[in-house]
């Protein structure tokens, strides 16, 4: 024990005492990590309020929304959307939903708060890089937001920003001048953020460790927020180059993306030879990466939790590691599944079609992993466990609909209709927002040293798991019937008879939109007013529970834990009648 | 609380499999002669994951249900057999079923974007733009004018920017914004775009493709069904997007001649 | 017998534990850990190789994708501009050489000031040569400018010039960090650690390295 206590502090840098430095410029990962989690917040608020609005457009396209044409009076005048502003308004949704919800929160906002105290260090590896990366996302944010005020609003080429649409500017149809300019500026500036975001994830998680802390006694959430960096520093490493080229055809008249020949609004373009197809293939070797960056944060965070509540060792943690890593690995071989009518050499589609129909075998094999975990467990059946158990089946679904989508037989039909609205929806949003909303109500007593309210925790679950298959299961029927999504209206007698289901899952939508804010109530009310939060309240093992709720500027108290165990030590015979032992304890006797 | 969450999620997902199954939300018939292997390939898929999903679902359902609780003083109990059982199945099933949806969907989309059209079929040219379809046929010459972008001017109706003061082979050339073709005939189109991204859907012919600016991209089909059917636009276009559309109208071969001869004659 | 580590952690006015056995997993040393400045500068290192590899296949793409490339001469300047760039590699590993002297030579007082200031000069002298670099390739833009290649003028140049411009960009990062060295020896009369400075030389050198495999492929294609 002598060298533990005697460990000397070697803090890089010490507490800060003024309010910018200690809340606003901060170096503090966990103070980098909350900032992530609220940009987050602000984000996914946005961005729900805009997915309300296209569901009412979309079902009740006569409704007057007031407030919507004090923000745009061309986009709504009398507060009814025009096509155009609907398009606007959904490129914002998934734009804001994909970038600034799903990759800050389960990944940046977590694991800056997290990682590092999960391995036993003091800080990131790069304190000034990780503030950087913050205020950098945050500024590309700003710029994103700064869309909604400009001339003709945000652009109308979806988050996917297809060239050439996306690199023609203004004639192309409003929205594409100013507003996409903003649109591909902030998303190069987001890319540099969590290029250096993911540096310091990765160097922190290499050279940072506390003693004994192998890689094999890493948490599950920890190896997740590791790979996912891996990952996300080389997709976004392509997709900053793809953006900055986007900005040149259209700022500079280069003609990377925009072929010779093109005539809108009855005006010969300017550009000649350039390859729409190179804008989706970079776009894809970045988008595709992506769903997994957003996903498998969520998915080592259940790892991680899913035990705390079982009260037994999650099954197979080497294949379930092993298998994150393969999804990493494959992640890069799989974009052109994305483009497999998009013109490009149909040969290539089975080249494409074979390795994303592969990535269903480690997503199998983790999803039993989880599941098998539950059998015979004691469970706990608290808000961060039900919100495990939703996470595994709102995966299972996600996952069954990529058969049919990997299938380029089965694309042909089912491409570009609701049914991959569904399918990214449950894959992606839903499953990684459920690793989200676990892990909130479970970090959430370390994070701000007051427990949630459990019985609001347990409203939030219900009403949003019986939700979100309300919302989205129905959209795999409306793909079935051929149902086309990115439209702003259902004008012609095929889809009529649609428009029932339509308002179906508006009404789920508004009340499983309105269920979220229970979880902001109670992320409000328990900051304040919620029960003082242990040290340890879930008995869980990681390092992150042995110290102080919330934890002291340099995590352990100026010593360094020595870790002893691995994560996975439940339903075991641990000290004083628990049926656990943490990582830092003495290990236990055979 | 395990068993209330077994309970929810075991109707949701009967409920889903139930509408699935009933075909309640269905596609509907295909009228093409590459559409059956893809019907074929979707059944096959329903039924594999359909397998998949109950069987996942409802494990979980059940091993929610079954779960213990902090004090009823029960032992937690390990998986049977741990691990390796699991990933094994896990490899063995969905490999299976990789391989033979792989298998028998590479064939179904070989039909259709594998195999070029036969000789002899009918040859129609296609135009995409903000937010409308052309379709243009060779005429009597069965040779197409020469396309000039920057004599392209829909106020006049030269939606392909053709050239017939100087251009003989353009001069018989019909555009129509609807596409007919004769029933049991094979058709090899060419899709090229005015201006950004399209896409041409049928949802009866079971057969998307997306228009490239800058690139001619051929797509083929033979329509077995006379009828009238809608033609979409599938990739993001513009504002008008929702409703960019056209016709495919199947004809009978002396229709469709019909058709052809009153068309030249405007 | 049981140690309680999260006790000796939050106490540190406890009483030191008896010595137990613990599997030999408590070691009285701290394990030899890489760097993480360098290993910071490897992880970049393999971005900044990603980012370049995606613009070699777009650039690769584009030149298939339509018959409408020109080709033209490079600037002679560039060759210039390469050998400069070459030569301040090699005087930053002097640099390097002498400052990391500074450290072992500590008793040696005369050596150690010799060391020191001899570094000093060399990381000046890199920094002079990196400066010249940049203002050379602004030069060879110049020359582009003047025979009417611009940026827009064809793919060809398009490229040449994001090329350029982005190895620029990152190597303006390099001079940053150069300053920053120099600043930080400066302050500490050459005694400060050099591990900041290793990893520094291995992303100049990385970046003489991109320079290079740039050219290369510039001198290729266009």
């Amino acid at each position: 024990m002598h060298d533990v206590s005697s460990q000397p502090a070697t803090h890089q840098h010490t507490a800060p005492t003024g309010f910018i430095r200690k809340y606003v410029f901060s170096l503090d990962h966990k103070v980098i990590g909350k900032q992530y989690y609220g940009l987050a917040l602000v984000a996914v608020l946005v961005g729900m309020v805009l997915s309300w609005l296209l569901r009412i457009h979309l079902a009740y396209p006569s409704w007057h929304i007031p407030f919507l044409s004090k923000i745009s009076a061309s986009g709504a005048p009398n507060g009814v959307m025009t096509p155009e502003y609907y398009l606007s308004l959904l490129t914002m949704h998934g734009t804001l939903m994909v970038f600034f919800v799903l990759t800050n929160a389960p990944f940046a906002a977590f694991g800056n708060y997290f990682l590092p105290i999960q391995i036993g260090a003091e800080d990131m590896a790069f304190p000034r890089f990780n503030m950087m990366s913050f205020w950098t996302t945050f500024l590309a944010f700003v710029v994103m937001m700064a869309s909604f005020f400009v001339a003709d609003g945000p652009p109308i080429s979806g988050w996917t920003a297809y060239a050439p649409l996306s690199a023609v500017g203004g004639d192309a149809g409003p929205g594409l001048a100013l507003g996409q300019d903003l649109w591909a500026i902030s998303i190069a500036i987001f890319c540099v953020g969590s290029l250096l975001g993911a540096l310091n994830f990765i160097a922190t998680t290499l050279d940072l460790r506390t003693k004994g802390m192998l890689l094999a006694r890493m948490p599950y959430s920890t190896w997740a927020w590791f790979v996912t960096s891996v990952i996300a520093l080389l997709a976004f490493a392509v997709l900053l180059p793809a953006c900055i080229l986007l900005i040149l055809d259209r700022v500079a008249g280069t003609s990377f993306f925009i072929p010779g020949g093109l005539v809108l609004s009855d005006k010969l373009q300017p550009h000649s030879g350039g390859s729409p197809l190179l804008w989706q293939h970079l776009f894809w070797f970045f988008g595709h990466p992506e769903v997994y960056i957003a996903v498998l944060p969520s998915i080592g965070i259940i790892a991680t939790i899913l035990p705390v509540f079982t009260r037994k060792p999650l099954l197979g943690p080497r294949a379930l590691i092993g298998s994150m890593i393969a999804i990493g690995f494959l992640s890069y071989m799989v974009w052109g599944h994305h483009m497999f009518v998009s013109g490009m050499n149909p040969f290539s589609a089975t080249l494409f079609s074979v390795p994303t129909l592969v990535i269903t075998i480690p997503a199998t094999i983790m999803t039993l992993l989880l599941t098998a975990s539950v059998y015979g467990s004691k469970m706990r059946f608290e808000t961060p466990a039900l919100f495990c158990l939703g996470f595994i089946s709102v995966f299972i679904s996600g996952g069954i609909s990529g058969f049919y989508l990997a299938q380029p037989s089965l694309d042909t039909y089912l491409h570009a209709t609701y049914f991959v609205v569904a399918h990214f929806h449950f894959v992606m949003a839903v499953a990684s927002l459920f690793g989200v909303f676990a892990g909130t109500y479970f970090w959430f007593p370390k994070m701000f040293g007051r427990m949630m309210n459990e019985t609001l925790g347990k409203w939030h679950f219900w009403l949003t798991f019986v939700g979100v298959y309300c919302v989205f299961m129905p959209m795999h029927y409306l793909g079935l019937v051929g149902n086309v999504r990115r439209y702003s209206a259902f004008v012609d007698d095929y889809l009529a008879p649609l428009i029932p289901v339509h308002k179906f899952i508006t009404v789920a939508a508004l009340l499983t939109g309105a269920a979220q804010l229970i979880f902001f109530w109670n992320l409000i009310w328990s900051r304040f007013k919620g029960p003082i939060a242990p040290e340890n309240p879930w008995e869980a093992t990681s390092l992150e529970w042995s110290t102080t709720s919330p934890p002291p500027f340099d995590n352990f108290g100026g010593k360094h834990p020595v870790v002893q165990n691995g994560p996975n030590e439940y339903g075991v015979e641990g000290a004083d009648g628990t049926d656990y032992v943490m990582q830092s304890a003495a290990p236990r006797r055979a | 609380m395990g068993k209330a969450f077994a309970v929810v999620l075991t109707l949701i997902t009967l409920v889903s499999v139930a509408f699935f199954a009933m075909h309640t939300w269905w596609l509907p018939p295909n009228i093409s002669t590459t559409g059956r292997a893809v019907d074929h390939q979707l059944a096959e898929t329903l039924v594999g994951t359909g397998v998949l999903f109950l069987v996942g679902q409802l494990m979980l359902g059940f091993f929610a249900w079954t779960a213990g609780s902090r004090n009823d003083g029960k032992k937690i109990k390990a998986f049977p057999g741990g691990a390796t059982p699991l990933v094994t199945i896990a490899i063995i099933v969905v490999g299976i079923e990789i391989f033979t949806l792989t298998f028998v969907g590479s064939k179904a989309w070989a039909a259709i974007y594998l195999t070029p059209p036969e000789a002899g079929s009918l040859r129609i040219d296609v135009q995409a733009e903000q937010f409308a379809f052309y379709f243009r046929y060779a005429g009597p010459d069965d040779k197409f004018g020469g396309v000039h972008p920057e004599k392209i001017d829909d106020g006049s109706g030269n939606y392909f920017g053709l050239d017939p003061a100087n251009d003989v082979a353009a001069r018989d050339d019909i555009v129509a914004a609807s596409l007919v073709v004769p029933v049991n005939r094979e058709v090899a189109m060419t899709l090229h775009s005015k201006d950004v991204g399209h896409s041409f859907y049928v949802r009866e012919l079971r057969v998307q493709q997306d228009f490239v600016p800058g690139l001619d991209i051929p797509l083929h089909f033979t329509a077995t069904q006379i009828g009238k059917y809608e033609i979409v636009c599938t990739q993001l276009c513009g504002l008008g997007h929702y409703n960019m559309k056209a016709y495919l109208e199947v004809m009978s071969e002396a229709d469709y001649q019909q058709w052809l001869k009153a068309q030249a004659g405007q | 017998m049981g140690i309680d580590i999260q006790q000796a952690l939050h106490d540190v006015q406890a009483p030191e534990p008896p010595s137990v056995d613990t599997g030999g997993l408590i070691s009285t040393k701290k394990d030899p850990r890489p760097e993480r400045s360098e290993t910071g500068v490897w992880v970049g290192i393999s971005a900044i190789i990603m980012t370049f590899a995606a613009f070699t296949s777009a650039m690769i793409v584009r030149q298939g994708a339509t018959a409408d490339w020109r080709h033209f001469e490079l600037p002679k300047l560039l060759y210039v501009n390469t050998l400069i760039l070459l030569a301040s590699s090699a005087t930053l590993g002097i640099a390097s050489k002498r400052l990391s002297a500074v450290g072992r030579l500590a008793t040696a007082q005369e050596q150690s000031k010799k060391m020191y200031s001899e570094g000093m000069t060399w990381l000046h002298v890199t920094l002079g040569l990196g400066v010249l670099f940049v203002v050379g390739q602004f030069l060879a833009w110049r020359i582009l400018v003047a025979q009417g290649l611009l940026l827009s003028t064809n793919p060809s140049s398009s490229f040449f010039y994001v090329f350029t411009a982005m190895h620029a960009a990152h190597l303006l990062g390099g001079l940053g960090g150069l300053i920053y060295m120099i600043r930080k020896f400066g302050r500490t009369n050459g005694t400060a650690r050099t591990t900041g400075l290793r990893a520094m030389c291995t992303y100049w050198h990385f970046m003489d390295g991109l320079w290079l495999y740039l050219f290369l492929i510039l001198l290729v294609r266009i």
